[in-house]
């Protein structure tokens, strides 16, 4: 009785009309009826897909800058912030005549994010000074192995903005426009 | 012998075996879709879709569901009656289709050489005592099949179905001597044109027609009286230990037995192939035309009450069996007994 919400159960024996129970079951089918022309909130998933939200922390990417070279300079600082260490990478120096390819004197030649691993907190988004990686707007899809979801450099990496440029639009994603 | 081979009608035997087919091929095909209205409607009324996968809107879910059901494994276990076991789903299977015989289809049609030929395969005398005849045998399909499982749940199941239905039929009969009384002939085509004539019966017999209403759905075993499936209390009931086409057959005359029941409510009560409000015969159609619109009509009355069928599956809960059986012996038969007086005193009265 703390709260004053407490009602008294009726336990009144039932009128004749309340035992053929007629009435009541009108009711309920008079609700189960407006449920016919309710709108569904079911979204048929294959064909149509819910949007993402803005600020949605999905499957990584690897950035290029606008002439296509990548952005990472495998610093490894992405591998320190990852708090389930999901990330490893190995460092390579860039050789003349592959200017076009990475943007500065170090690159990462092996760069791999498990995402078994990975709980998707983006703070290697947070930590890296070049802009290189990102949580793009996409998930992990499934995979029938435990190999399957270690995603290496070529699977992360962003398509080329020349050569692939709608790909590399779709790729970017709302995030995109924030940045 | 060549001369009484003569003697016999060949084009009676043809039309007779064309309808019975149609109608049998009718009932299974509606019986297959009830299945799919069954899972569309109580997705709708749950805000769900139901299935739309197989097909558009998923129109090919029975036939998907049906070719499942047949390549599935067949276990007869090892306790049962084997006999038995077989002979439940069948005999199922034959009651629900046998009482669609006297049901009229249509209006009749006349061909060129001015026979005429009735949609509907036989006009007997005895009529819709003919349909409580075979709808009690129906009890034996539960009651058999529960038995032969050799399973406890199965012979409560058995039990309870066979308890309901004996329950249920009272009121059910008593509702229909009323209209009887209305009509005064047992045979289905004379209720019929009795109600074309005279309007519909729902009009003088509402109370019995809910009363033979709340009977049907019991002698459908549905909601809220499936007390003999009960799959939360008895696991399924009486076709617990089936599997494959013998389940399929307990399933799929159940939705038989509806669409029989609705057309047999139709045709009581809601005035048949009867088009409501017109007076159809004016408008001078050809009979082909005119069988086939009343054909489409009993359809649409049909079709009407078997969603109301699923509607209620998909807003009460089941009886409780103590609920279940006050209801039939303390309520249901006072009423249509009241009822019954009341017509009989009024047309007394009016000296009908």
């Amino acid at each position: 009785m703390l709260t004053q919400r407490a009602k008294q159960v009726d336990r009144k024996p039932m009128t004749f009309l309340e035992s053929i129970y007629l009435w009541n079951i009108l009711k309920g089918m008079g609700i189960t009826i407006s449920h016919l022309f309710k709108k569904k909130v079911t979204i048929n998933y294959p064909e149509q897909t819910r949007s993402f939200s803005k600020v949605w922390r999905g499957l990584h990417v690897l950035n290029r800058d606008e002439a296509g070279r990548e952005n990472c300079t495998a610093c490894g600082l992405c591998a320190v912030a990852c708090p389930a260490e999901a990330i490893t990478m190995e460092a390579a120096e860039r050789l003349p005549g592959e200017e076009h390819l990475y943007r500065e004197e170090k690159y990462a030649a092996k760069y791999e994010i498990n995402m078994l691993r990975c709980i998707f907190c983006g703070l290697c988004e947070e930590a890296c000074p070049k802009d290189a990686i990102y949580l793009s707007q996409s998930i992990a899809p499934a995979n029938y192995g435990r190999k399957g979801f270690i995603y290496k450099k070529e699977d992360l990496l962003i398509p080329h903005p020349k050569e692939e440029p709608e790909a590399y639009q779709k790729a970017l994603g709302e995030k995109a426009t924030i940045n | 012998m060549i001369m009484t081979l003569i003697a016999v009608d060949w084009w009676l035997i043809l039309e007779k075996g064309v309808l019975i087919g149609g109608i049998i091929g009718l009932s299974f095909f509606i019986a297959m879709y009830t299945t799919y209205a069954e899972r569309k409607v109580a997705a709708w009324l749950q805000d769900r879709r139901g299935p739309n996968r197989a097909g558009p809107f998923g129109i090919l879910q029975p036939l998907a569901d049906g070719g499942k059901l047949f390549f599935k494994e067949e276990i007869i276990p090892l306790a049962s009656n084997r006999f038995l076991f077989i002979l439940g789903p069948a005999l199922a299977m034959i009651t629900a289709l046998l009482t669609s015989t006297v049901i009229p289809w249509a209006t009749p049609f006349v061909t060129k050489g001015g026979s005429v030929i009735p949609m509907q395969v036989a006009d007997v005398d005895m009529g819709i005592l003919l349909v409580f005849s075979i709808v009690s045998v129906g009890v034996y399909g539960i009651m058999i099949g529960g038995w032969a499982s050799n399973n406890k749940f199965s012979l409560i199941a058995a039990i309870r179905g066979a308890s309901q239905m004996v329950s249920y039929e009272l009121p059910m009969g008593l509702a229909l001597i009323a209209v009887l009384f209305l009509t005064g002939s047992l045979k289905m085509s004379e209720i019929v044109t009795n109600q074309v004539q005279h309007g519909w019966h729902i009009i003088y017999q509402p109370l019995g027609f809910l009363i033979f209403f709340i009977c049907a759905l019991a002698e459908c075993n549905r909601t809220p009286f499936d007390l003999p499936e009960a799959e939360n209390e008895l696991n399924f009931g009486y076709h617990q230990e089936y599997s494959s086409m013998k389940l399929g057959f307990y399933l799929f005359a159940e939705y038989i037995n509806m669409f029989i029941s609705s057309a047999v409510m139709v045709t009581l009560y809601f005035g048949g192939y009867d088009i409501p409000f017109v007076n159809e015969t004016s408008w001078g159609l050809n009979s082909f035309w005119m069988s086939f619109l009343s054909f489409s009509v009993i359809m649409t009355k049909i079709a009407f009450f078997l969603f109301v069928f699923l509607w209620i599956r998909w807003t009460i809960p089941r009886f409780r069996y103590d609920q279940l059986m006050n209801l039939g012996w303390k309520k249901l038969i006072p009423l249509a007994l009241v009822n019954m007086i009341i017509t009989a005193a009024v047309i007394l009265l009016l000296n009908k």
